[in-house]
């Protein structure tokens, strides 16, 4: 338990030290906010300094990031400058968003490659193996880019997907089974987008992991005691390539927030991706920092989860090992 | 009496990367009858291990069986149907691997792995598999299989280990056991405990053991038979008092001079040389005609060149491979 | 500087050594370990000490102390006229030569991708001495010494056999002339009549370059067939020490008496078999 409670720790040291440095990178770099409305000559140079005065733009840096930790702890993470509104809820809401894309994908994604990887580890050498390999070969070549492209072309051609968007015009009106229908139309092409991006590498972790495994000695004595074959591959086979899995599951739930932003973008999903994109080329810098935080705590969060499970799996980090 | 197994003419190879083939067993021949304990004697080289793990057919992919049955309880293992075989693994025959520290699986319970193999066989319900458990382990350990059951493999000793892998041995009351150097990596006196250990099983619940090893001084005392093996061929097989108290077989022989003197008893001044076997154990893979032994062998003749001798018996249970009896 | 002349003859002192560290159990808890506990014994030149003891006695912590490999708690190592606990980096570089080390698992200490031309010559390279030529044959020499052909020097130790392994091993400690060979385990992977072979070797290497060996082993009957002294560890310390003979024919310790019992009730050999 002692760990655990070092960890958080650690944890929230770390959140800290990440909210300083992007607080001291968005205030190093030049330009803000008004910048924009300066190069329209209807804003008067006053309504100007006066605005900025307004959102302690001129004030010195701790001061203002002492401002800044307070609206945290009030739940707000600041101010938006574009959207007028503090920038909590609106994190939420789009965050929100591209979490139901990104879980979906990522659950999806793992209930892919964890079957299809043990199959193909098991028949390792022969022909369903390397045509998986050629296949996942093929994928991890393609950039996200190009598939969520792709998929958009996929999208117009065939009219069977929309092109885009949360929800189609005339959302409220719908029933509720037909708004839960719109909803999943409109994902379908985002979360297949990445999916098929992350499957590949996935397959092949799983892969390695369960080759090697099914390599080991133990494997061997337990075929050698008449256990069968699915007990061998799902029981003992899986428990053993739990570890590097558990470390890469980990990984996928660090990047749940951070992940999606290309597909956002490309397929107009209204998720944390564009909002941070917006606000990084408006200098929108509450909500630029507020962004990175929450993806940060995801990270950590992720992180700290497979550390968790690892402990739970692997009985050789908790338990003591016998005097020699 | 009837044999319990029966092996003729086995004949294994090795395919290499290289797509060359590589025998290990070169056509072995041996039975083993029920309760007794057969100890096969072989260093490195002489195709023991490739014969633990052929008798139940668990040789690695690049392995392939060239000739011979392996009769055991009326069927041929070698030719036996999947579902069949794995009735007779772990069920019927015991098998005992090399390297405690890598047989068992590191992230599962002793118990447990010990209740997999009575629940691969048998249909019990989560209790009696239990009680069935803790039953098996209180046959090798004397005190604690509570705290055994509940311990992963990292937290026991290398002599607990192998008592463990005894246990899954065991667990279904086989016919027969077979244990590949079971004390190999072990303490001196670790070592005494499990043989001891092997007695009193074999006399407890009456199955038959082959014992495979490299090393004669754990045989010594325990073992009923033994068969030396030597390039993949039987040299000498026979009742463990005569192969030990009169060797015939040069190989044999010459092994048995190698060990170190007794400490008892003042044979050899200290520091001496000790005597030797030249040279190496063959390479399988650029065989010669002739025996086997012959480039190392002191009592080598003309034949024994161009010829490999056959099994000659020289008393109703001893039997040698050798020109000097016949061949 | 020697303190008497009688310590000068011992190649090896080890006076009180003890050795305590910390050893993370699980990721949580560390617990202190003692490994030595004043140990304390000597080696005169072309002499065999056997270390015998169960694991966990602490014989191969021992090894590493004295090969300065790592470092011990308190106590001292005198070898020859230096202190090695007191001995900075660069003068230890000096002393490394002449303490070498063979381990049981030539597999793990072996480069596998090395040719045993490379690996018998790296200690040439390390320590920078001789010309091409020179380590050329020096090498071959070496190779030859333990008994393998030079047509091995460009294979690599996955075509060896165990016996030629150690053979390589024993081969690459010999390089820098070394005055104390630790054999840490060293026959115990191998077959019986391969061990002979070696032990066999290592006699003739004995007398031939006036070594020592530190013979470290479980094996109790092979123990007493190599060595002049014997001494026994048991949890870190020593319960029992003194001449072979001696040892061998009345054991006092309980822990020898029962390393000696275990050995024994092993004997295989017949009477008529064994007289030479």
């Amino acid at each position: 338990m002692r760990y655990f409670l070092r960890r958080t720790i650690q944890a929230v040291l770390l959140l800290f030290g990440v909210s300083v440095l992007t607080f001291l990178f968005s205030a190093l770099a030049p330009g803000n906010y008004f910048d924009e409305m300066r190069l329209n000559p209807q804003i008067s140079s006053e309504t100007l300094a006066s605005l900025r005065a307004q959102y302690q733009l001129d004030r010195p840096l701790p001061i203002r990031y002492a401002y800044w930790v307070s609206s945290v702890l009030r739940g707000e993470l600041g101010f938006s400058f574009a959207y007028n509104t503090p920038v909590g809820p609106l994190l939420w809401v789009r965050a929100r968003n591209t979490l139901l894309l990104t879980l979906t994908a990522t659950l999806l994604a793992w209930a892919l490659a964890l079957p299809v990887g043990i199959w193909s580890a098991a028949s390792l050498g022969r022909w369903p193996d390397r045509a998986l390999s050629g296949a996942t070969a093929t994928f991890l070549i393609v950039p996200e880019l190009v598939l969520a492209l792709g998929l958009l072309i996929f999208a117009v051609r065939t009219n069977w997907f929309p092109t885009g968007g949360f929800v189609s015009t005339g959302f409220e009106t719908l029933s509720p089974a037909n708004k839960l229908r719109d909803i999943v139309l409109h994902m379908a092409l985002p979360v297949a987008a990445l999916a098929l991006s992350s499957l590949p590498i996935l397959l092949r972790h799983v892969r390695a992991a369960m080759a090697e495994v099914l390599g080991a000695p133990f494997l061997r004595a337990a075929e050698g005691h008449g256990i069968p074959r699915q007990t061998l591959l799902f029981k003992y086979a899986l428990r053993a390539a739990a570890n590097p899995l558990i470390s890469l599951f980990g990984f996928s739930l660090g990047a749940l927030l951070s992940g999606s932003l290309i597909v956002e973008v490309v397929m107009s999903w209204p998720g944390l991706g564009p909002l941070l994109l917006e606000a990084i080329l408006a200098r929108d810098v509450y909500v630029v920092i507020g962004g990175v935080l929450l993806s940060t705590i995801f990270l950590v969060g992720g992180n700290f989860v497979a550390d968790m499970l690892l402990y739970r799996a692997d009985p050789r980090i908790r338990t003591e090992s016998a005097a020699k | 009496m009837n044999a319990l197994l029966e092996i003729q003419d086995l004949e294994v190879a090795y395919r290499s990367t290289a797509g060359r083939e590589c025998g290990a067993l070169a056509g072995v021949s041996f039975e083993v009858y029920p309760g007794e304990i057969l100890g096969v004697l072989g260093e490195s080289g002489s195709g023991k291990s490739t014969l633990a793990a052929a008798l139940l057919r668990l040789l690695p992919p690049n392995g392939k069986f060239r000739k011979g049955t392996v009769r055991f309880e009326g069927q041929d293992l070698l030719r036996a149907r999947q579902r069949e075989l794995q009735k007779v693994r772990g069920g019927r025959i015991g098998l005992i691997f090399q390297e405690p520290s890598m047989a068992l699986h590191p992230t599962i319970r002793t118990g447990e792995q010990i209740s997999s193999v009575i629940a691969a066989h048998q249909a019990l319900d989560r209790r009696a598999l239990r009680e069935k458990t803790l039953q098996v382990l209180a046959k090798v350990f004397s005190a604690d299989a509570n705290r055994i059951a509940e311990s992963y493999p990292h937290q026991l000793s290398g002599g607990q280990r192998q008592r463990v892998l005894l246990a899954q041995a065991i667990a279904c009351s086989p016919a027969l056991i077979i244990a590949d150097e079971p004390t190999a990596s072990l303490d001196p006196s670790t070592q005494q405990d499990i043989l001891e250990l092997l007695r009193t099983l074999r006399d407890q619940l009456h199955c038959a053991m082959i014992l495979i090893t490299h090393n004669p001084a754990i045989l010594a005392g325990l073992a009923d038979r033994i068969l030396v093996l030597y390039a993949g061929k039987v040299a000498e097989i026979g009742p463990a008092s005569e192969v030990f108290g009169s060797p015939q077989h040069p190989y044999t022989r010459a092994l048995l001079k190698c060990l170190p003197p007794p400490l008892t008893e003042n044979l050899r001044p200290r520091k001496s040389k000790l005597t030797v076997i030249p040279g190496e154990s063959p390479n399988l893979q650029q065989l010669a005609n002739g025996c086997r032994f012959e480039p190392r062998c002191t009592d080598r003749m003309d034949v024994c060149t161009t010829s490999e001798p056959a099994e000659t018996s020289l008393s109703r249970h001893h039997a040698v491979s050798c020109f000097r009896y016949g061949g | 500087m020697p303190v008497s002349n009688k310590d000068a003859q011992h190649l090896l002192q080890v006076q009180n050594l003890e050795k305590r560290y910390v050893r993370a159990s699980t990721v949580s808890q560390r617990e202190e370990v003692t490994a030595l506990r004043g140990v304390s014994l000597s080696i005169l030149p072309q002499v065999t000490l056997a270390l015998v003891g169960e694991s966990g006695s602490g014989k191969s912590t021992l090894a590493r102390c004295v090969a300065c490999l790592d470092k011990p708690t308190s106590g001292t190592i005198r070898f020859g006229s230096d202190e090695l606990t007191k001995l900075n980096e660069k003068d230890l570089r000096a002393i490394r030569p002449k303490i070498q080390l063979v381990f049981q698992d030539p597999a793990n200490s072996l480069n596998p991708r090395w040719t045993a031309f490379d690996i018998v010559s790296e200690p040439f390279v390390i320590q920078q001495r001789f010309s091409n030529q020179e380590r050329r044959e020096r090498t071959f020499a070496l190779l030859e010494s333990v008994g393998l052909s030079s047509q091995k020097a460009s294979q690599r130790p996955a075509e060896f056999s165990g016996g030629q392994r150690q053979r390589l091993a024993i081969a690459r400690a010999l390089a820098l002339e070394p005055q104390l060979l630790i054999l840490d385990e060293a026959l115990s992977a191998l077959d019986c009549s391969i061990q002979a072979q070696i032990v066999n070797l290592l006699f003739e290497l004995q007398s031939s370059l006036g070594l020592s060996y530190l013979f470290i082993t479980h094996d109790f009957a092979m123990a007493a067939h190599v060595s002049d002294e014997i001494v026994v560890m048991d949890h870190g310390q020593i319960v029992e020490t003194g001449p072979t003979e001696r040892i061998a024919r009345s054991p006092k310790h309980p822990v020898t008496q029962r390393l000696m019992t275990a050995a024994t009730a092993s004997q295989v050999l017949p009477r008529e078999l064994q007289a030479v």
